[in-house]
């Protein structure tokens, strides 16, 4: 089976963000930068695919050069191969869709599994989009994935419960949290993640409209958590809850 | 506060206040812990990718079960086994033994790691294996030797020892009285070692002993494979220690054990040399191993002192606390630097013997004096067993010890400042 998995890098989930002053974006300098937690996953669920009956898991990314850095690590993993659509400027969603799209029909998957969203912007869009661009099945929020022969059935998780869908391939996974535990990349996979092919193709020779719909205008920080404080007593804290948080 | 038009954050705020709290806010426990210092230009890529799988091993896979180590006075052998199949043991070994033949810088970036795990313990139970005992196979052993041994050590399915020092003879290698005569196609050891790490729980042993009895100093000494079971060794006793309690130590005794000449290690008489060449890698990676355990206290600590209040105020807040943080984690990181430069010298190839030399002199004392800092800004917690950083304390005394005393170092230090007299 050949296994397409698209790749994000997103700063590291424990990395305390900071917001530019003019509210432009976020402070990158000292950011460490990984996969995409949900990508990884992705990763991971590809690889087992693979090594329960065979094929091909081959990454691919938009984004700048630096961003070959998480497509090493997910050749360290185990990946095959890597794909780097390079483009400088940031593209939002519909457009990293259309090159992915574009990609998938040079290298004809059987199926493309993905984080079902990136943990920078939440989009939640991109797997939607592509298989609506190609046209094919999708599964979001997979928390188990299964095979027979060409037929895929994969467990959801829905509000409330759990959702059982089977379809032909190809398709589209999103991944969801509860679906594996990556590994790591072991030392002799990271030495040979060296030696595999990361091929890069500048995104403006794939014929795709890049002109982004979408522009953020402003990010704002959270806000500030208020000091807590203690109640004397249950009625007290009603009170308090009622009045003054508004809650109950 | 006044004091945070000092701290340099004022300029960038209209209101020093806000600065001071964007300050704490940005130390936030996970913050400080995963700050990256700066990488240096000789990292490559399959150095920093390293680090990063090294520390979450320690993350999930350490600092959780590290106390029940300590109990134990062990590491358990499936851990090491984890490390084997992640490859962590064969840094620098022949792929051909399962291997991945990187470099000294690799090398440290696992010992700092582990270092920063909290547990000394655990760490040196890592390291004796990949970077003290199973050396002097690497080193030494011939084609069949390393085809017999290697892979299982690699694997983390055989833990090694090296059993060198002895009640009268430790950095003065020279002074060894276990004795290996020859008789046919055996050796027959007698005598015995000790604080030997590794030493209760190990599959396989590098046993320095002499040979040539008549020979003087240096010469006379050979190295020897001894595998546990072998009739004649035994483990005396396992010793009690000061710190490092996840790490088994032992004392070693050899009556009449008979060793096949198949399982000497180089030439004979010649192992004095075979020590003497590793002590360079051995004193590298302890000197990793303490500024990894000196940058872990120091992020204890400001986690402690940003969040202790005393007098209305936190410690962190008082000038004289933070400056003395500030000022040890300047020291710590020129040991860190030392410590890359010296790895990156010896993946050269170059002879670095003095910078050896200097880092671990300089990482073994500087790691005591930040432990005493940071425990004493715990305050009375610092002293209780649930504390990490009195156990850290513990674990920090040996390193101004073991593997080459201060004044060990200062000597080969002190040999290499007066150019005449280097290198005779």
């Amino acid at each position: 089976m050949k296994i397409l998995v698209p790749v994000k890098r997103v700063p590291d989930p424990a990395t305390t963000i900071r917001v530019l002053p003019d509210g432009s974006g976020i402070a990158t300098d000292n950011v460490k930068w990984v996969i995409n937690p949900f990508d990884e996953i992705a990763i991971e669920e590809a690889l087992r695919i693979k090594e329960k009956q065979g094929g091909e898991v081959v990454l691919v990314a938009v984004g700048q050069q630096t961003w070959q850095e998480q497509l090493r690590t997910g050749l360290a993993m185990g990946a095959d191969r890597a794909i780097l659509v390079r483009s400088e400027a940031a593209l939002d969603t519909l457009a990293i869709a259309r090159l992915l799209a574009k990609i998938a029909e040079e290298q004809k998957p059987d199926i493309i599994i993905l984080g079902k969203q990136a943990i920078d912007d939440d989009s939640n869009q991109v797997g939607q989009m592509l298989a609506e661009m190609l046209g094919w099945p999708q599964a979001t929020f997979a928390s188990k994935v299964e095979f027979q022969d060409r037929k895929c059935t994969v467990v959801r998780e829905v509000d409330g419960g759990l959702e059982t869908v089977a379809f032909d391939l190809p398709a589209i996974v999103t991944t969801d949290l509860r679906l594996n535990e990556p590994r790591y990349a072991s030392l002799p996979g990271i030495m040979k993640a060296r030696k595999k092919e990361l091929k890069e193709i500048p995104a403006d020779s794939l014929g795709v409209d890049l002109t982004p719909k979408l522009k953020i205008k402003k990010l704002d920080p959270p806000p500030k958590r208020q000091a807590g404080r203690k109640v004397a007593s249950v009625e007290e804290l009603v009170q308090v809850l009622h009045n003054e948080a508004k809650v109950i | 506060m006044q004091s945070s038009e000092h701290n340099g954050f004022a300029s960038n705020s209209p209101n020093g206040r806000d600065a001071h709290n964007r300050l704490l806010e940005s130390m936030s426990a996970v913050g400080i812990a995963n700050k990256d210092v700066v990488e240096a230009p000789y990292l490559t890529q399959e150095h920093i990718l390293f680090r990063e799988q090294v520390r979450r091993f320690v993350d999930t896979e350490v600092k959780p079960r590290g106390e029940q180590w300590e109990e134990a006075g062990f590491v358990p052998r499936d851990v090491l086994r984890r490390m084997g199949e992640l490859g962590f043991l064969g840094v620098r070994y022949p792929q051909a033994y399962g291997g991945s033949e990187m470099d000294s810088i690799a090398t440290a970036i696992l010992a700092e790691e582990l270092g920063k795990s909290t547990f000394g313990g655990f760490a040196v139970t890592v390291l004796v294996h990949t970077d003290m005992a199973s050396p002097h196979l690497a080193n030494a052993g011939t084609r069949e030797q390393l085809e017999r041994w290697m892979p299982d050590i690699v694997a983390g399915k055989k833990i090694a020892a090296v059993a060198v020092t002895e009640p009268d003879a430790g950095s003065d290698v020279a002074g060894i009285r276990t004795s290996a005569r020859r008789e046919g196609d055996n050796y027959v050891l007698n005598g015995s070692k000790i604080y030997i790490t590794n030493g209760v729980h190990a599959d396989i042993y590098f046993v320095a002993a002499k040979t040539d009895l008549a020979a003087k100093g240096s010469r006379g000494i050979s190295m020897f494979v001894v595998e546990k079971g072998t009739p004649g060794f035994s483990v005396a006793r396992a010793l009690k220690k000061h710190g490092w309690l996840s790490s088994d130590t032992a004392e070693l005794v050899f009556e009449d054990c008979r060793v096949p000449v198949a399982n000497r290690l180089g030439e004979e008489n010649r192992g004095f040399y075979a020590v003497m060449k590793n002590f360079q890698n051995e004193r590298l990676v302890l000197g990793a191993q303490a500024i990894g355990e000196a940058q872990a206290a120091i992020a204890l600590t400001l986690e402690w002192v940003t969040q202790r209040r005393t007098f209305g105020t936190t410690l962190w807040e008082k000038q004289a606390i933070r400056q003395r943080l500030a000022m040890q984690a300047a020291k710590v990181e020129a040991g860190r630097q030392l410590v890359y430069n010296t790895a990156w010298l010896a993946s050269q190839g170059r002879d670095c013997v003095k910078e050896v030399s200097m880092l671990k002199a300089y990482c073994g004392e500087l790691v005591n004096e930040v432990m005493y800092d940071c425990q004493q800004f715990h305050g009375g917690f610092g002293y209780m067993r649930e504390a990490a950083i009195e156990r850290m304390v513990r674990d920090a005394r040996i390193h101004s010890i073991g593997g080459g005393t201060t004044e060990i170092m200062l000597e080969e230090v002190a040999k290499r400042m007066i150019p005449s007299r280097d290198r005779t």
